[in-house]
């Protein structure tokens, strides 16, 4: 056994609003800056969708993550060797309009157009280039089901249920699937690397790409199931979700999960047994995958386990932060969460609770009542998001687990809600699905409730280190390369081009500006 | 930097180690430690390259503040700072706690206010003040040749040459940098100018929402009070106000904070899309959801609500109401005819107007339902006896005055107005089975076109005063069809009787949803409500508040809530959410705002009235109100257009009207001085005589046409503007396109003059203050940089959250911004000292309307219309008459009273909704704390010179902010109602809120009188809790809530019960063409809901906000009316009506129904808008195809909780009930 610890984050699709805050928070944090105009570390996909980059799930097409030769993992893209006489022309690599091309506009001419004919307006232009353009796709082309019928049929994932599924008024469905880099026990960007430069922290299982080391080959990119590495197109290097080290260095929860509005995001310490990795990520039956995942996760209050941890040097914080983990309740406990796409064979450590939805418009005009306790696992295949498509995202298409979590979601509410009228429980709803009424209303508890405290449970690294971990600088970072006030002296955060400097900013300041 | 860490994996380098030697032999491998299954080497050291993020991270300090925009936020952010410059926000996460049960406010926030940071430094940021240079070279002519700039202003404006100059240029580019004294001078003069010349009802002030930054609002308003210029209101100009809740709780609107909707177990978003519109607060529905609170969606389309729903209704856009009256028809054959809930009839009984006693009244042969019986057709002779309505006792059958009713609230003898039965019984019903009975005429609409039309039905009658009498609830049982043995008329056959109004068979037939499901739902809604102690709620929103006929939409959703006990209890009830009208510390606010500290009253006008007229919308209106009454009508209206009702509504002190009259009100005082006589009568032996008009009857004459308008947190031409184009060339004088036809001469209004040439072109001045090129500053003559939300200090607070906090400085403002604060100081002291040589002092005779809470409100008894122009009577200023006040106005003392607070405060106190509470230690301590007025007119009087200062005068003057005030006002109220009330402020009297506190975290408000919940003890607000628990009346006519109204205009229309009307028929109103395809067109449905992206028109010109939809305007439509005209997803489109043309692209979804299109909500022409093909002009914004109508009966006044009270009650500026034909345009655009 070598217990090695993992922050993992857990994403409650069942309360995604889709309002995109955490995209827009990342995006300002980190990627506000040229080169990486179209990158998004978080996004949020309208699914069913092709989402970002288009058909990013099409393995077929893209051949990302691992494939299993003769009972051994290799990159799905081929081996070393391939990608070596690949190197100069990679085959799998999205082109930036499979993402988008990145626009702004010509804001200046609302201030500075001259007496004409008729009432200024700000054109497009391109963000790369500066000239005129026309906007035809962009990182969330789909969101709420814009462009239905047109686009959510090329949904990898609906192509691959075998059967027709009808984009109409009466049908809708719809949710929103939130992404950032899955921070693998098993990367295969950081397997697809020809220089090095991509590596999993060891403490924390934080994916990351060296700056300083990264040789702009890209074999990340297209390695990457998830489409989750991009590539700077001005510093000629990669780059990703940083799972926001510098915040969580100091306990503090990434932006994307403290800013959502939803309060879907779950923050904790998973203990897994890294010797366990290969095998469960060889498991031959894809549908296999999750349980087997499951299998390399270690339970925290196991004394074995705990000694095991202390002895590979993980701290005592994080050994009680794991047995706080909220992660660890829901994915391992509840159950109620699951992987995305495990048959990537990444071993993806973002996690999901998948949604309930209305029930169907013929069902309900019947006065079948999902509320019901009666009724209540009938609705769950009666929900208008249909239960193989999410199959199709978490479980491989097995529709067991998602059955059991959405089961157990719809269990804890018709127990609750007799709580609530203060009325009596029927005591056999929890058993029904599994859990007692204690394991319910503690679930309730963290999904419902959802404290902040509750929600991030987040050991801070190794003392000793103030100064490197700061999060207040001692230095000029405005003036550091990707810092907010760039180094080429523009100060206009997103969309300044580089010939212009906004004059007079401090006019206060003698010779500036 | 990094070298400490311990280690890394680089995984798969030894996995595959024939193929990777060759590449993986870099810096690690001499170093690796491999794993046993040869899948992983672990590295030491290499962390070298993590600096990168860490710099980036970095920041030198986080400041807290908040945005300033109409969207009832109020979030918390945290903006980082790095070396001066504002980098990025991400929320605040320190709210104070909701309690230990339930989910925490944190975090709040929405996409839009994360993209924020970029306006500080982006490229349409207004860093300079500019003007147009037309303007500004004729200006600086004028200058040269004056040494005055007041002439030099006025030698532009008189000359009819230079006016079109400048006029014309308005919106089409050519701004040029000016100085800020320059600006400022060009300001004040034409101010000083105006003021001289035509008086101050021709300035006026356009700023929404103080809640959303009180200070920045005050600053501006009470500039204009202390000139008398008029406010412009804008909660009912948006269509935000919900006219039901002044005409059923006689209430603005009071709502729950978001926490209460966890309390909730039965949930209802009808028209609301919660995830978009309600972001930060849409986790409590989503997080209630898991304690069991059912949730049910109402919405047209496959909304990002309905993502949450249990189950989905989809209605036709509009037909709303039908659905809730279907499931009241249930509920009232269910719950109180065939059997009875306690719970149901013991709430109805002593909480609404259910039980009160209406007579019947004979026209034409048969009974229409008339007016409350009161103590006066009793015989009860004193003022009060007509405003108190009366009861039947169930025990001794006589008729009695129940406590609370309006002839309790303002008599001479204080303590019965209160909700006490005192241990009488009321009768809900007259029915017993052996009663008399009557029938009775009922108005119904239900047809295509809403044509007024009625059915009959019976009522148990008795013969109380020579009348015949029954119960509202017994209309009510009519209306709704449902029926009782015994009783004639026609009836519903059962819930599935299809033709006879009310029954869910019914309300299919109009609205598409299954009457099966409206049952069970109406079952479900009853069911809870019993089992729950009243826990049902329905968010209601803009979706359903936002239609000509959005009163009866809400008051038949009210109804639903009433019958079943859910108002006035934690999680049941009414949440109505749409603008940020919730100032929770309102006292102290008003009173800056309103300069009440210095003179009374300020001017105060409805928005949509103003602009209506202004605009000259009036002139392409041929909606009269013969299309809005029924076969019962007394024929009082018959034949008036919207104009005349304005007129009417005006010259009886209805709602305010400015300009008032046709002369200048300064002047007016002169004339009365000269002649000798006091203003007041000279007004009057004016208008008695013909010589005075009221403006409203002339408005194109250019004595009558406002002259210069300020613009400040507001976007009106790219937001609010319904009728855009009337706008820009009636107001402005620019290139409007409105595409409609004048009214023909027989269709015109009657009693407001017709003039041949429509005026374009009417303010001298338009001025703007912002932070951003929109489409106000594009129009605007002047513009002045404004601070954003990051470089001023202010107050913010909302309806969601029971919380006080404050905008902070994390920057100074950058290049030459200055705050509102600073800016409306710069013009007061310009204005002030131009006033010395031009105006000095005047006096200013103030015409104000009728007023709520205020006795005014029974002036006018039952509702009767008794015209002084007719004979009916004879004009009385506060009675029959708008109030006149004289004001004396030192114009050179403007500045020193804009920045002290005045006395009037020390004489009088602060009055909210009628209370009184008396202020001396709190001025006392803004004298300490802020410091006083050393010299000048305002010397001793406490400093409000910073916006700091001035933010603690609001908190210190609110009942909310400040327990000792809330107590005051309480011991005020007790007096009046009778019962105790300061308990609910008893452990809270010492609290006190100050900016300082605001600073440091979320400040708690505390019960306060103020607003209607009770907070103490961490309680959740919810409205009306202390009415329902402590017997404190409404502010109605009854004293109870409201489902008959009984005024003549409302039963003229039919309306006096919450009854279904569909949409306005915009063929047969207007000759638009039918919905539907149509050639190489389709007609559709025109919704403006509100966007995803944006705020209004705020954050739609964000780049990360476009990224994220667009990239621009566009209509969301259905597949079925893309096919119908050839368009694919991201076509370019055209959409005509009679008002405007917009350019869009189409973002083709089955989630949209067939037959109607939305384009998001403030679209402006400032991003992505090429030209029409179809006028070869820039394509229009989204209110470019809407026009304004107005509801007659929103212009009541004079009359119970039916009066005026700035933004609580006046005409909506509706926009749903639009329609629009669409067409795919050529792909090749130009701009």
């Amino acid at each position: 056994m070598r217990v090695m610890a993992q922050l993992a984050m857990v994403m409650n699709l069942d309360k995604c609003i889709g309002c995109h805050t955490c995209s827009v928070t990342c995006k300002q944090t980190w990627t506000n800056r040229g080169g990486v105009e179209y990158a998004w570390f978080n996004n949020v996909e309208t699914k069913p969708g092709q989402g970002y980059p288009r058909r990013y799930e099409d393995q077929d097409e893209w051949k990302g993550g691992w494939a299993l030769k003769r009972g051994r993992l290799k990159p799905a893209a081929g081996g070393r060797l391939k990608k070596l006489l690949n190197i100069f022309a990679n085959p799998d690599l999205p082109e930036l309009d499979d993402y988008y091309q990145p626009w702004t506009y010509d804001y200046r001419n609302l201030t500075e157009a001259p007496l004409g004919d008729d009432v200024p307006t700000a054109r497009p232009v391109s963000a790369v280039t500066g000239a005129p353009t026309e906007v035809r796709y962009g990182p969330n082309w789909e969101d709420s089901l814009g462009g239905g019928p047109e686009h959510a049929a090329g949904d990898p994932v609906v192509r691959k249920l075998g059967r027709e599924v009808k984009f109409s008024y009466e049908q809708s469905f719809m949710f929103y699937l939130p992404r950032i880099c899955e921070h693998c026990l098993n990367p295969s960007c950081v397997a697809s690397c020809p220089s090095g430069a991509m590596y999993k922290r060891s403490e924390d299982g934080i994916v990351l790409v060296d700056q300083d080391q990264c040789r702009g080959w890209r074999m990340c990119v297209s390695g990457c199931p998830y489409k989750k590495v991009y590539f700077n197109h001005k510093t000629g290097k990669a780059e990703k979700c940083t799972f926001c080290y510098p915040r969580l260095e100091v306990g503090e929860p990434t932006v994307c999960a403290e800013t959502c509005v939803g309060r879907l995001r779950y923050i904790g310490v998973m203990l897994y047994d890294a010797d366990r990795v290969t095998a469960a990520a060889s498991t031959p039956d894809e549908q296999g995958l999750y349980e087997a995942q499951l299998g390399v996760f270690l339970d925290p209050h196991d004394p074995e386990v705990a000694a095991a941890a202390e002895r590979a040097g993980i701290p005592h914080d994080w050994i009680t932060a794991a047995r706080r983990s909220p992660v660890y309740e829901l994915i391992m406990r509840h159950r109620v969460a699951l992987p995305l796409h495990p048959e990537y064979r990444t071993m993806p450590m973002v996690w999901y609770v998948p949604p309930l939805s209305p029930v169907v418009d013929a069902l309900s005009g019947t006065g079948f009542d999902g509320e019901d306790a009666g009724n209540l696992f009938g609705a769950i295949d009666t929900l208008r998001i249909p239960l193989d498509y999410l199959a199709g995202l978490f479980t491989a298409g097995d529709q067991e687990p998602v059955r059991l979590a959405l089961r157990r979601l719809a269990a804890m509410r018709s127990h609750m809600r007799s709580i609530n009228l203060g009325e009596p429980h029927d005591p056999r709803g929890p058993s029904r699905v599994g859990m007692t009424a204690e394991s319910i209303e503690s679930m309730y508890r963290l999904l419902a409730v959802a404290k902040y405290a509750d929600r991030y449970v987040i050991p801070t690294s190794g003392i000793g280190r103030a100064h490197d971990l700061e999060g207040i600088a001692t230095t000029c970072s405005l003036d550091t390369y990707g810092g907010p006030g760039m180094l080429d002296g523009r100060t206009e955060l997103f969309t300044w081009r580089d010939d212009e400097r906004p004059s007079g900013l401090f006019p206060t300041l003698p010779g500036k500006g | 930097m990094c070298a400490a860490f311990p280690g890394i994996a680089d995984i798969g380098s030894a996995g595959d180690r024939a193929s990777d030697l060759p590449l993986a032999a870099g810096r690690f491998l001499t170093s690796a430690e491999v794993s046993t299954d040869l899948r992983t080497a672990y590295h030491r050291g290499g962390r070298e390259g993590d600096a990168f993020y860490r710099d980036r991270w970095s920041h030198d300090k986080v400041v807290p503040s908040t945005h300033g925009v109409n969207c009832t936020g109020s979030c918390r952010w945290k903006v980082y700072v790095k070396d001066g410059i504002i980098t990025w926000e991400t929320q605040d996460v320190d709210y104070p706690s909701t309690g230990p049960d339930r989910p925490e406010y944190e975090p709040r926030g929405c996409p839009r206010g994360a993209s924020f940071s970029w306006y500080s430094y982006s490229p349409l940021r207004v860093r300079y003040p500019y003007a147009r240079g037309v303007l500004v070279e004729m200006y600086r002519e004028a200058r040269r040749a004056h040494d005055d700039a007041v002439g030099a202003w006025a030698s532009i404006v008189d000359d009819p040459m230079k006016r079109r100059a400048y006029h014309r240029a308005r919106g089409r580019g050519g701004l040029v940098r000016v100085t800020w004294d320059e600006a400022v001078e060009m300001v004040a003069a034409a101010h000083v100018h105006t003021l001289r010349r035509h008086g101050p009802d021709r300035i006026a002030g356009f700023s929404p929402i103080p809640a959303m930054s009180m200070v920045s609002h005050a600053v501006g308003s009470r500039f204009m009070a202390l000139i008398g210029a008029p406010m412009l209101s804008f909660y009912d100009w948006y269509a935000d106000l919900p006219p039901a809740s002044p005409q059923v709780f006689g209430d603005q609107t009071d709502v729950p904070e978001s926490a209460d909707w966890w309390d909730a177990a039965y949930l209802v978003l009808w028209g609301s899309n919660v995830p978009v519109t309600r972001t930060p607060d849409a986790h409590f529905m989503a997080e209630a959801r898991y304690r069991g609170q059912k949730v049910v969606v109402c919405s047209p389309d496959y909304s990002d609500a309905t993502k949450f729903a249990d189950e989905w209704l989809a209605p036709h856009p509009g037909t709303d109401a039908a659905v809730a009256i279907a499931m009241a028809h249930v509920v009232l054959r269910e719950c109180f005819v065939d059997d009875q809930v306690p719970f149901f009839t013991d709430y109805v009984t002593r909480f609404t107007d259910l039980p009160f006693l209406v007579s019947l009244d004979e026209r034409d042969g048969t009974l229409v339902p008339g007016k409350f019986l009161t103590a006066a057709d009793l015989g009860d002779t004193s003022p009060d006896g007509p405003w108190k309505p009366v009861l039947l006792d169930k025990t001794t059958d006589e008729p009695f005055a129940p406590n609370g009713t309006l002839g309790f609230r303002w008599t001479a003898e204080p303590g019965r107005w209160n909700l006490d039965l005192e241990g009488r019984a009321p009768r809900l019903t007259l029915y017993t089975g052996q009663s008399e009975t009557a029938e009775v005429l009922l108005p119904r609409f239900d047809n295509p076109e809403g044509r007024g039309d009625a059915v009959t039905r019976g009522v148990p009658v008795r013969r109380i005063a020579g009348r015949a009498v029954t119960t509202v609830f017994d209309l009510l049982l009519a209306q709704r069809g449902v029926s009782r043995p015994g009783l004639p008329g026609t009836w519903a056959t059962g819930f599935d009787d299809p033709d006879s109004p009310g029954t869910p068979a019914w309300a299919q037939r109009l609205t598409g949803v299954d009457a099966g499901r409206i049952t069970r739902i109406a079952r479900e809604f009853a069911d809870t409500a019993v089992r729950s102690k009243g826990r049902c709620m329905i968010i209601m929103g803009a979706g359903t508040n936002h239609w000509f006929h959005s009163d009866l939409v809400y008051r038949a959703f009210l109804t639903l809530l009433l019958l079943t006990g859910c108002q006035g209890r934690n999680g049941g009830g009414w949440a109505h959410y749409v603008g940020q009208e919730k100032v929770r510390p309102l006292t102290g606010w008003a009173t800056l705002a309103g300069g009440l500290d210095w003179q009374r009253p300020p001017r105060q006008m409805i928005g949509t009235g103003y602009w209506y007229t202004h605009t000259d919308q009036w002139r392409y209106d041929r909606l009269t109100t013969d299309a809005l009454t029924w076969p019962g009508s007394a024929g009082a209206l018959a034949g008036d257009s919207v104009a005349d009702c304005l007129a009417d509504s005006a010259r009886l002190g209805w709602m305010p009207s400015y300009p008032t009259f046709d002369r200048n009100p300064l002047d007016l005082a002169d004339e009365a001085e000269r002649a000798g006589r006091d203003p007041v009568a000279h007004v009057l032996d004016q208008v008695r005589s013909g010589e005075l008009g009221f403006a409203c009857e002339d408005p194109d004459a250019e004595a009558n046409w406002p002259r210069v308008l300020t613009v400040w947190r507001a976007n009106l031409l790219g937001s609010s503007a319904k009728g855009n184009e009337y706008f820009l060339r009636h107001l402005l004088g620019a290139d409007g396109n409105p595409r409609a036809e004048e009214t023909p001469p027989e269709q015109r209004p009657r009693h407001v003059r017709w003039r041949d040439a429509a005026p374009e072109g009417k303010l001298d001045l338009l001025l703007a203050l912002d932070f951003r090129m929109t489409s106000t500053t594009l129009f605007a003559d002047v513009t002045l940089p404004a601070a954003t939300w990051y470089e001023k200090h202010d107050l913010s607070s909302t309806d969601m959250h029971p919380f006080v906090h404050s905008f902070n400085a994390a920057v100074d403002p950058p290049w030459q911004a200055r705050t509102d604060f600073d800016a409306f100081h710069a013009i007061a002291r310009k204005l002030s000292e131009l006033a010395e040589t031009h105006l000095g002092t005047r006096r200013d005779v103030v015409a104000t309307a009728l007023q709520h809470d205020t006795p005014g409100e029974i002036a006018q008894p039952g509702g009767v219309v008794r015209d002084w122009r007719d004979g009916d009577c004879e004009p009385v200023p506060g009675r029959t008459f708008p109030v006149l006040t004289v004001v004396e106005r030192d114009h050179t003392a403007i500045a020193a009273k804009l920045s002290t607070l005045g006395p009037l405060v020390d004489k009088l106190g602060v009055t909210t909704k009628g209370w009184t509470a008396e202020v001396a230690p709190e001025v006392a301590w803004l004298g300490e704390s802020n410091g006083v007025a050393r010299t000048g007119p305002a010397a001793g009087r406490p400093l409000l010179d910073t916006d700091r200062k001035a933010a603690d005068a609001v908190l210190a003057l609110s009942g909310t902010t400040n327990g000792r005030i809330a107590d005051e006002g309480f011991r005020w109220l007790e007096e009046r109602v009778g019962k105790p009330l300061r308990p609910l402020v008893e452990h809270h009297r010492a609290h006190r809120v100050t900016f300082a506190d605001t600073r440091s975290r979320p400040a708690p408000v505390v019960t306060s009188p103020e607003w209607s919940g009770d907070e103490s003890g961490g309680r959740r607000y919810a409205p009306f809790t202390i009415n329902v628990e402590r017997l404190k009346p409404w502010h109605t006519l009854t004293g109870r809530q409201h489902f008959y109204l009984d005024h003549d205009w409302v039963a003229e229309i039919g309306e006096q019960l919450p009854v279904y009307r569909p949409p306005l028929d915009l063929h047969r109103l207007f000759g638009e063409p039918r919905i539907g395809p149509n050639g190489p067109e389709v007609t559709v449905r025109y919704l403006t809901p509100h966007s995803k992206w944006s705020i209004h028109s705020e954050y739609q010109d964000n780049p990360i906000m476009q990224t994220l939809s667009r990239g621009g305007p566009a209509f969301w439509i259905s597949p079925a009316d893309a096919a119908a005209i050839g368009v694919s997803d991201n076509d370019w489109i055209e959409a005509v009506n009679r008002n405007g043309v917009v350019v869009a692209r189409a973002i083709v979804s089955h989630k949209m129904p067939t037959g109607t299109v939305y384009l998001y909500h403030a679209q402006e022409r400032t991003v992505n808008v090429p030209r029409s093909e179809t006028t070869g002009k820039r394509g229009g914004i989204h209110n470019s195809l809407t026009r304004l109508q107005i509801k007659p009966t929103h212009l009541i006044g004079g009359y119970g909780q039916l009066s005026f009270a700035l933004n609580y009650y006046g005409p909506t500026g509706n926009q749903r009930d639009e329609v629009t034909v669409l067409r795919r345009r050529s792909q090749e655009v130009d701009y």
